[in-house]
């Protein structure tokens, strides 16, 4: 019989795989944000397992993983919020969001042409 | 009782933070105005605890709130993070000088956007960069590692202009890629070990699967933010595309974070699962980056995205110390097939100085020449390699640091890129891995190469008349010079640096150090 803290860390383990396979496969910026979500979110429900499987003395979850779940909560949300808000200047500025590798190379060049 | 010095482990961390808060509220010309006060006030805080630690011959220990770990969180300065701190300060002062005159509101102006961005996030970067060096658990160099990114991806945009945008969005995404991964890691330590703390750790940690996997997600997390090669295509769009005081800093420091940390942990952290083959993967990839960032810096047409890429290549410089450092008394080879035992591990101590030379020396060079491309790129308002004739006589003195520190990445003597690249020699002699050698040699001759196409059509002189833009003022030509100046007389201080550099590292007694 499979308890839950064994399949919680299961999900987690399937959240972090499918988010690292996103984040290195799709190349659109947007799909890759959300992949980092969904790979942050993995890591974060690997962290309250820990929490739930570490615990001693009595407690019924080990507090410190869930003090530092708040603190990586905070910065991923952080880290989307830039990530967004950059990729809305970029459609802003050039109406596309995708990342073209063989524009950006040219673009800090072409744009300091633009300077002079 | 707690040694008195250690204080100032806090207020370098709480100096740069202070700053930032009241140049946010004060705002306008004031943000500068308070950057450019505290730096030499930071460089004062770095230079009495690098005293601190030389006085007291051991790493300086702050615990916060009086919690000694595994409850509380600990501050922890030994010699390496005490030169970097010192190299950081040194180097921030430099570029805030150099960026007063770029990022200030224009005249009639209360207040300029780019200008309190700026200052804002060079305050923020410098505190971030001193978490990274002081912090002692792993999850604080996390918070340390985002901080850190948070203030240098919005610096690569500052123009706003969409090639930097763009290239500001990839660096974020790398980032991220690698922090998570990072992140990950730290959540397997903490789940098999129970504590986060390196002291701590490096007493429990074994040679055991989860550990491995733990060491293999954060080092892969961080090479990724360190632009090792193959993970290195974000890092010449972002710091080409930055304005020349904002690639300065991320050249010459932020890079150098993610890097530090690898250090710290496979050191520190993790020695006993120093694998030989481990080690080898890394010289190799430091390899690959030296000759593929050389040739690539080769066949560039810009100025700025040449010596973006010679970062490239002299990261990977860094890279080589992991092999050199760690010789197994058998054959590499023999002692892999050994497989769990643990091999005996004598640390080369050239290659630890000489990585910790270059990584400085380097630190110094590249914000010099991304200064001096700077000044190039405004007095004549292009930076195209083929049309530099002629500014060595309108900009001597930039033309000259640039060559300083061009002598210095070359590895020329007497130069502090010399004498790091002299330390690695001997240490690919004194461990007997020759081939790193040729690396080494090679990627001189490569960045001879391309310095050399930049500097033979500065010195020629123009065959039509050249036309200038915007004068540059001398005191930031000068300040330039300066930092080109420390490159070089890094040369001579080696010998000093070199105790420096072993203090309160927790590996030195288990490793057997010479």
């Amino acid at each position: 019989m499979i308890d839950g803290t064994t399949l919680f860390g299961l999900c987690a383990a399937a959240l972090i795989g499918f988010g690292l396979f996103g984040l290195i496969v799709h190349p659109q910026p947007l799909r890759k944000i959300l992949a980092f979500n969904l790979l942050g979110g993995g890591v974060f429900l690997l962290f309250g397992v820990i929490a739930r499987r570490g615990a001693g003395a009595g407690l019924s979850s080990d507090p410190v993983p869930q003090a530092l779940v708040i603190t990586g909560l905070v910065v991923a949300f952080a880290a989307t919020a830039l990530a967004v808000a950059l990729l809305l200047r970029l459609a802003q500025a050039t109406g596309r969001i995708t990342l073209d590798a063989a524009a950006s190379d040219a673009a800090p060049t072409q744009t300091q042409d633009a300077d002079s | 009782m707690m040694p008195e010095p250690s204080i100032l482990l806090v207020l370098a961390l709480v100096l740069p933070v202070a700053g930032l808060l009241l140049a946010l509220v004060a705002g306008g010309r004031h943000a500068g105005r308070i950057a450019l006060l505290l730096t030499p006030v930071g460089l004062a805080v770095a230079a009495a605890i690098a005293v601190g630690v030389v006085r007291a011959d051991e790493a300086l220990v702050y615990h916060l709130g009086g919690w000694a770990p595994p409850l509380g969180v600990a501050l922890r300065a030994d010699g390496l993070s005490a030169i970097l701190l010192l190299t950081t300060a040194a180097i921030i002062g430099a570029t805030g000088w150099f960026a007063r005159a770029e990022f200030r509101p224009a005249p009639g102006q209360v207040e300029g956007r780019a200008s309190l961005a700026f200052w804002t996030l060079l305050l923020a970067l410098w505190g971030a960069l001193n978490l990274v060096f002081l912090g002692n658990d792993l999850f604080t160099l996390f918070v340390a590692l985002e901080l850190l990114t948070f203030s240098a991806v919005p610096l690569v945009c500052l123009d706003g202009r969409a090639g930097t945008i763009e290239a500001a969005l990839r660096y974020l995404l790398f980032a991220l890629f690698g922090s998570v991964l990072y992140l990950l890691g730290v959540v397997l330590l903490y789940g098999a070990y129970g504590t986060l703390d390196i002291g701590l750790l490096s007493d429990l940690i074994q040679r055991e699967p989860i550990a491995l996997a733990a060491a293999a997600l954060m080092t892969v997390g961080l090479l990724a933010k360190t632009a090792l090669f193959p993970l290195h295509l974000w890092l010449p769009p972002a710091h080409a595309g930055a304005p020349a005081a904002a690639s300065a800093v991320l050249s010459a420091l932020v890079v150098k974070a993610s890097l530090f940390l690898i250090v710290r942990l496979w050191f520190d952290v993790m020695p006993e699962l120093m694998n030989p083959t481990a080690a080898q993967v890394l010289g190799a990839l430091g390899a690959a980056a030296i000759l593929f960032g050389g040739v690539l810096a080769l066949r560039q047409a810009r100025l700025k995205m040449l010596i973006a890429y010679s970062t490239v290549a002299q990261i990977g410089y860094l890279f080589l110390v992991f092999p050199l450092i760690t010789r197994p008394e058998s054959v590499p080879l023999a002692a892999a097939d050994l497989g769990a035992e643990l091999v005996a591990i004598s640390v080369s101590t050239s290659a630890w100085s000489g990585g910790v030379l270059q990584a400085v020396s380097h630190a110094f060079a590249k914000a010099a020449m991304f200064l001096a491309a700077g000044l190039i790129a405004q007095r004549l308002g292009h930076d195209r390699i083929a049309d530099l004739g002629g500014i060595g006589r309108a900009l001597p003195i930039t033309v000259l640091a640039f060559g300083l520190a061009g002598m210095s990445l070359m590895g020329l003597p007497p130069s502090g890129g010399f004498a790091a690249k002299w330390l690695l020699l001997m240490a690919t002699i004194e461990t007997g891995q020759w081939w790193w050698s040729l690396v080494i040699l090679g990627g001189g001759l490569l960045t001879g190469g391309y310095l050399f196409r930049v500097l033979a059509p500065v010195l020629a002189g123009a065959s039509e008349p050249v036309t200038l833009h915007a004068p540059v003022a001398r005191y930031r030509e000068l300040v330039v010079l300066a930092l080109a100046l420390c490159s070089v007389l890094l040369g001579f201080v080696r010998l000093g640096a070199f105790d420096l550099v072993q203090i309160g590292r927790l590996t030195t007694a288990g490793m057997g150090l010479p």
